[in-house]
């Protein structure tokens, strides 16, 4: 019986074909790929934003400006700059895509004024909730694998997921109504809402006691919420490594179990974890926008928010474009550093 | 002659290749019911998912829908529980409970739907995208992975804003935004399968693409689509709860998150009224947690090596 050929000689065609031949090390090639997938990933985003509001079917101009009183000066401005050739305005937002050809209707100013100041409240909240969602995360992850089907497991796992099934807008409305709030005669302990009291130097040490008390509740919020999937992530990883092999070589070598446990199995375990972390970042940026709405703070997600009652769409747009940017320069710092971090994938 | 040769015994004709492949799904069916129902947390997933998905299908008998309308609200605004409104009332004097129970037709309605759609969308590009290795399969799976890394609920504001607030609108966002992360799965289950011998058994008696895909991928990638879909439901109960709450779902209806909005806009959470916050949020954690359990109890059962406890 005669084998198919074409079967044989497809699996190895494409490995040893030219076009990719030696030109650099495994090493750079890798760090060029994933830098030139980040790229197009922006691009494809900025093309997305650009067509997405005006493939629609309608007038532009209504959509601008729906359900708000509009000054007639705003309505010719926008008129002028939305009926002008697509291609003119592809250029203009091509030039500067987060000035989208026109002002942000609520504000009446250009959108990057608006959003700047805005970006460090969001910044501290999801920056310092996923540093403590990650540490706690991973510790309980690890703590549960390697007691796994113990007390400690049990109760871990059943936590984590009740907490992985919880919206964090309601999380953060229950936490705010408890302890800012107070219910059944309790006073609040945290304020309702804010970044910090008015009149408070931010610059000085009282000051930075004041933001950090008013970030409490936002920042527990997201970070409980978060916590949760990741050491459910960290605990099955963690599981899985725990059945390879290399695991009994070390413990028959004698090695110590608690040797075996932080030497071992935990480092190779917390690459996927991390990674997912990362992935999830555009996860805790959606978490971020009804944070911030819930507990009033003046931050990216606010301001989304707040662009959505009109809609506000030239601040929606520029929003979205600055988010996505945000995530995709995430997972690309993840891809070098997993990359670095484990040389098993750079190739 | 000395040795007689013995007559071979008929094979039975009765049994077609279909009847037999008909046959032996049913078997595994039940085998698959029979370890489901061996597994507590997944058959408790279950239990509570029948008892809401009752409460949704007879809200109108429990409540009648006039208890909606907020001109016919009977009670003061912000009651805290008693006999009269066992959850006390809303801002405009209605009864919570009544608004929970017709709450979750369209919780449930949209999150099924924008699952199903999700599923499909994701299927599809999942095993074209892995059947076909050249050109069209590298554009999708492209396609797949700028979907992916785009901010979901960004993303779904973006377009549910174009779109305009409507039911149909809202599960047609979740259901296009949600899809890549089952494509990226399917893709790979359908490269696994794509190598097997069957396949190329059948491209060589002269299959077309379409019939390799639907009769030969299709059936293979099928349980862990449907294993994914108890977890995707769950998602997507959740997105459309948060969109809701952001005043994103259908104006005119009832959801558990138009309910959240309702209460946090209307100012319940310096009211202190918790009864009204409380029991919409804790129906949502009810159902996702009932699906995320049996979702596990799926995934457990067909691959026993990712055993949850």
């Amino acid at each position: 019986m005669a084998l198919m050929p074409e079967a044989g000689l497809d699996i190895t065609a494409p490995e040893t074909s030219p076009a990719s031949g030696s030109w650099a090390s495994p090493g750079v090639r890798y760090v060029v790929r994933r830098i030139l997938a980040a790229v197009a990933t922006l691009i494809f985003v900025v093309l997305f934003n650009f067509f997405l509001f005006r493939m629609l079917p309608g007038d532009p101009v209504k959509l601008y400006t729906r359900g708000r009183n509009v000054d007639p000066e705003q309505v010719r401005k926008l008129t002028a700059a939305l009926n002008r050739p697509l291609g003119q305005q592809f250029l203009d937002y091509i030039r500067n895509p987060f000035a989208a050809n026109v002002d942000s209707v609520k504000y009446s100013q250009p959108v990057w004024s608006v959003i700047g100041e805005r970006v460090w409240p969001t910044l501290l909240l999801v920056g310092v909730a996923t540093l403590i969602a990650t540490v706690v995360g991973v510790w309980l992850g690890i703590r549960s694998a390697w007691n796994r089907g113990e007390r400690f497991d049990r109760i871990s796992t059943n936590t984590t997921l009740v907490l992985y099934s919880m919206p964090e807008f309601w999380l953060g409305m229950i936490l705010l109504i408890v302890l800012g709030v107070g219910v059944f005669g309790l006073p609040g302990l945290f304020p309702t809402g804010g970044l910090s009291t008015p009149g408070v130097d931010t610059s000085s040490l009282r000051g930075w006691l004041d933001v950090a008390w008013h970030l409490f509740l936002p920042v527990t919020t997201l970070a409980i919420v978060y916590l949760a999937e990741y050491s459910l992530v960290m605990r099955a990883s963690l599981i899985d490594e725990m059945g390879q092999d290399y695991l009994q070589t070390a413990r028959a070598k004698g090695l110590m179990d608690k040797l075996v446990r932080r030497r071992h199995a935990v480092p190779n375990a917390l690459l996927p974890t991390m990674t997912l972390i990362f992935l999830n970042l555009g996860f805790v940026v959606g978490g971020a926008i009804t944070i911030e709405y819930v507990f009033s703070i003046p931050g990216l997600g606010g301001l989304t928010v707040d662009a959505l009652s009109g809609p506000d769409v030239p601040l929606l747009q520029a929003l979205f474009l600055l988010f996505s940017a945000a995530v995709i320069l995430a997972n690309l710092i993840a891809d070098l550093l997993y990359a670095r971090l484990d040389p098993r994938v750079r190739t | 002659m000395t040795t007689t040769v013995p007559t071979p015994t008929p094979t039975p004709i009765s049994a077609s290749p279909k009847s037999i492949a008909r046959a032996r799904r049913k078997a595994s069916r039940r085998a698959f019911a029979k370890q489901f129902a061996r597994s507590r947390s997944g058959m408790l997933g279950l239990i509570v998912l029948i008892v809401f998905a009752l409460l949704a299908i007879f809200a109108p008998l429990l409540f009648p829908a006039t208890m909606l309308d907020v001109t016919k609200a009977t009670g003061m605004p912000y009651e805290p529980p008693s006999l009269e409104f066992p959850l006390g009332t809303d801002v405009s004097g209605r009864s919570v409970l009544a608004l929970v129970v017709w709450g979750a037709r369209v919780s449930l309605v949209v999150g099924l739907a924008a699952t199903v759609l999700s599923m499909a969308i994701g299927t599809s590009v999942g095993i074209v995208s892995g059947h076909y290795r050249g050109f069209l399969g590298g554009t999708l799976d492209r396609f797949t992975d700028w979907f992916l890394v785009i901010p979901f609920l960004p993303l779904a504001i973006v377009l549910a804003t174009v779109l305009g607030a409507s039911m149909l609108n809202i599960i047609i966002v979740i259901g296009v935004t949600s899809w890549p992360g089952t494509a990226r799965l399917i893709r790979a289950q359908t490269l696994s399968v794509g190598a097997r011998p069957y396949l190329e058994r059948s491209r060589a008696l002269g299959a077309g693409n379409v019939h390799q895909m639907v009769r030969h991928v299709l059936p293979n990638v099928m349980p862990l689509v449907l294993a994914n879909t108890t977890l995707a439901v769950s998602i997507s109960i959740l997105s459309e709860t948060t969109l809701s709450f952001l005043g994103l779902g259908d104006p005119t209806a009832v959801s558990w998150g138009s309910i959240l909005e309702e209460a946090f806009a209307s100012g319940a959470v310096s009211q202190g009224a918790w009864w009204y916050i409380v029991p919409p949020g804790l129906c949502v954690v009810l159902v996702v947690l009932s699906f995320n359990l049996m979702g596990r109890s799926v995934e457990e059962i067909l691959d026993p090596r990712k055993g949850a406890t």
